[in-house]
């Protein structure tokens, strides 16, 4: 593979998965049109969901999901022991995600409500990967931004410096030129919630939930009073607060 | 020959999810075989108590990677039935021409990335580049016609954006439906090139008789709402769920199991396929002819041509709908509501077939109580035992331990199983 002139070496890289909905893999395998070019720079290791060679001599390991069992933590661990560099991939990995969603009802509640009398292993909480081991790089959303991931995999592959949009979601909303939903009565997380999406959902008139997590410098007690000026409802807003467990440490501020 | 071996094969490739086969050979007879999900649970059940209804479709989504429009539109219908909110026309079309985005998408991800390699010989469908360039780009091209298709409709391929309660947050543009019907129009070509090439495949034979879920409503091909029937002549209003799935537990699996009258039952397009045939698009009618295709078939390797048959119909009936679409003003797409409390089933139609959600709603507009039945669950039992039925006339055939369980893998991945979807 030559880039501006120069031989780049094709990533050694592996996927895996762990609680999840598998949607950031799947990704990899979208945007087609730049599909080959895409693959043109990785030598895929170990991608059980679209390959059955398994090979553990990987560099760079893509981490999908969160941890909510015992054999997780092990097997991420090994993913570590080998990997030389480790991104955390996709929301719930790097925040724990949605699943987080079930952390305030009690394991015993879930599992008897789901399974009935049935021995389930569980934890009581969705962890994030770094809850466990260290994580080099974090790729947020839910699902990941495609683009976002050629960037930066093309940034690894050239030794560039990688980093996330530090600004909000509402930079690329007003970008795409989209009526603020404040405006229209709801209560949106694009204020707080770090970009790099392209406001897809405001874009789609539907709320930023913050799949990305805080952007860099938040102004969290302004946005609350942006929230209460507008009459909004605070209940709706920690509702979507704790949507993809991206905010905890503001949430537990709030108290 | 008297052999003895065990097939362990842990955390199968080429599926969506963590599920394991286990068979058992012991003097050259078959011991026990099994299908075992492993798959991590995350009780969605559980986190949808107490959640605001409006918010519930951006959380059910999440159940699966592959089939979150399925399960958006899912709890959408059961909110909307259990409110009383009645969606208008054109969203009601944006939201089936999703589907079809959908189930496009997800049946060129199976028959060409991750089923065709069985076929071929191959791990992956990496090689496949080299030696059949053609038909892989003809899988590519589909799939992002999928794709494409959602994302005008709701806004990403993954995690809808704009399906909410009461129709749609926003209308495609008439300019991106029209790039669409050209890019179908360019596209059939493909379609018919990659079904000569499907054509060229052995299908391996075997046939274990079986019981065919799928909804009905007799004037179009399922996937929004309808009668739940079956092969064996059910046939039950939607809220019936239950009757329908009868969910028990084995404690070799984390995924639950269903039936309906007998033993195992199934869904998915060999499903549709049998119980909707004369439905189908004359077009699709004319690629099953092709392959000899023919309800009731009960190979469920056929499920593999079923979803080829599909693909055919989904081009076909997206054409159609675009085009009543391109004279829609695109201006009426979301009913107001208030909310209330109520309790109702959302059946859809998902590419992995029939997809149950129940809600149960306050007078708030919280939901109390939740259920969702995925497709795959309804397929556990059938893959269980269609495994032990295969196994044993493998062996019968003299097949080796090598033969077994390449056949054995292939059969799990035609039922193109979405298992953390299952286990959710």
């Amino acid at each position: 593979m030559n880039h501006l002139g120069f031989d780049i070496e094709k990533l050694k890289i592996g996927s895996f998965d762990f609680t999840c909905c598998e949607g950031c893999q799947l990704q990899l395998a979208n945007k087609e049109s730049t599909l080959p070019e895409f693959l043109a720079l990785l030598d895929i290791r170990n991608f059980r969901e679209i390959s059955s060679e398994r090979l553990d001599d990987y560099d760079i390991a893509l981490v999908e999901g969160s941890i909510t069992r015992q054999d997780e933590v092990e097997r991420l661990k090994a993913i570590r022991a080998q990997a030389k560099v480790l991104v955390a991939y996709g929301t719930c990995a790097c925040f724990g995600g949605m699943n987080a969603q079930k952390n305030k009802f009690p394991k015993e509640e879930c599992i008897r409500t789901v399974y009935g009398d049935k021995q389930i292993d569980t934890m009581q909480e969705s962890h994030k990967i770094s809850d466990f081991v260290t994580v080099d790089y974090s790729i947020p959303g839910c699902p990941v931004n495609k683009e976002e991931v050629e960037r930066i995999v093309v940034s690894i592959a050239t030794r560039s410096p990688i980093a996330l949009p530090k600004y909000p979601v509402c930079v690329e909303c007003k970008q795409r030129l989209n009526t603020c939903l404040f405006d229209l009565g709801e209560v949106c997380l694009g204020p707080i919630s770090r970009a790099g999406c392209d406001a897809v959902c405001p874009s789609g008139k539907t709320v930023c939930l913050g799949c990305r997590g805080p952007a860099d410098g938040i102004n969290y007690d302004s946005f609350v009073q942006l929230v209460k000026d507008k009459e909004l409802s605070t209940d709706e807003m920690n509702e979507k607060l704790a949507f993809y467990n991206g905010f905890t440490e503001y949430l537990n501020h709030e108290g | 020959m008297k052999v003895d071996f065990n097939i362990d094969i842990h955390h199968l490739p080429r599926v969506e999810g963590h599920g394991d086969i286990r068979i058992s050979v012991k003097d050259g007879k078959l011991a026990d075989a099994k299908w075992a999900v492993v798959e991590t649970p995350r009780f969605f059940e559980v986190m949808v108590k107490g959640l605001s209804a409006e918010r519930v479709p951006f959380l059910t989504s999440r159940i699966c990677g592959i089939c979150s429009i399925s399960h958006s539109l899912a709890s959408i219908r059961s909110l909307e039935r259990a409110m009383q909110i009645t969606p208008p026309e054109t969203a009601r079309i944006i939201r089936l021409l999703a589907m079809h985005g959908e189930t496009l998408q997800s049946h060129a991800l199976h028959l060409f990335f991750l089923a065709a390699p069985d076929f071929a010989g191959t791990p992956s469908a990496v090689p496949l580049l080299q030696s059949h360039p053609e038909v892989v780009e003809a899988g590519l091209m589909l799939k992002e016609l999928g794709n494409e298709l959602s994302i005008a409709t709701t806004g990403r391929a993954t995690h809808p954006v704009s399906l909410v309660l009461g129709g749609v947050s926003k209308a495609p543009s008439k300019q991106r439906l029209a790039e669409i019907k050209q890019m179908i129009a360019d596209r059939k070509p493909m379609l018919d090139k990659a079904t000569e090439f499907f054509k060229t495949l052995t299908i391996p034979d075997f046939v274990r008789e079986t019981e065919f879920i799928s909804l009905y409503d007799g004037e179009s091909y399922p996937y929004i709402g309808g009668d739940l029937v079956t092969t064996d002549g059910v046939r039950r209003d939607e809220n019936d769920y239950l009757a329908m799935t009868n969910e028990y537990t084995v404690d070799f699996s984390t995924s639950k199991f269903t039936k309906v009258s007998r033993e195992s039952s199934a869904a998915g397009a060999l499903a549709r396929f049998n119980n909707n045939y004369d439905l189908l698009h004359p077009q699709a009618k004319a690629a099953a002819e092709a392959f000899g295709l023919k309800p009731v078939c009960h190979n469920p390797f056929m499920n593999n041509v079923a979803q080829l048959v599909e693909c055919h119909h989904l081009v076909a009936d997206a054409e159609e709908i675009i085009d009543r679409l391109l004279d829609d003003d695109l201006k009426d797409i979301k009913a107001d509501y208030k909310p209330r409390a109520g309790a109702a089933t959302g059946a859809v139609e998902a590419p992995r077939g029939v997809l149950y959600h129940y809600m149960e709603t306050d007078e708030s507009g919280k939901v109390v109580k939740g259920d969702c039945i995925i497709p795959t669950t309804q397929n556990n039992a059938n893959i269980h035992y269609d495994l032990h039925a295969l196994a044993e006339q493998s062996l019968a055939q003299g097949k080796s331990e090598k033969e077994v369980e390449k056949l054995c893998e292939m059969l799990v991945r035609s039922y193109d199983p979405c298992i953390s979807c299952s286990v959710h």
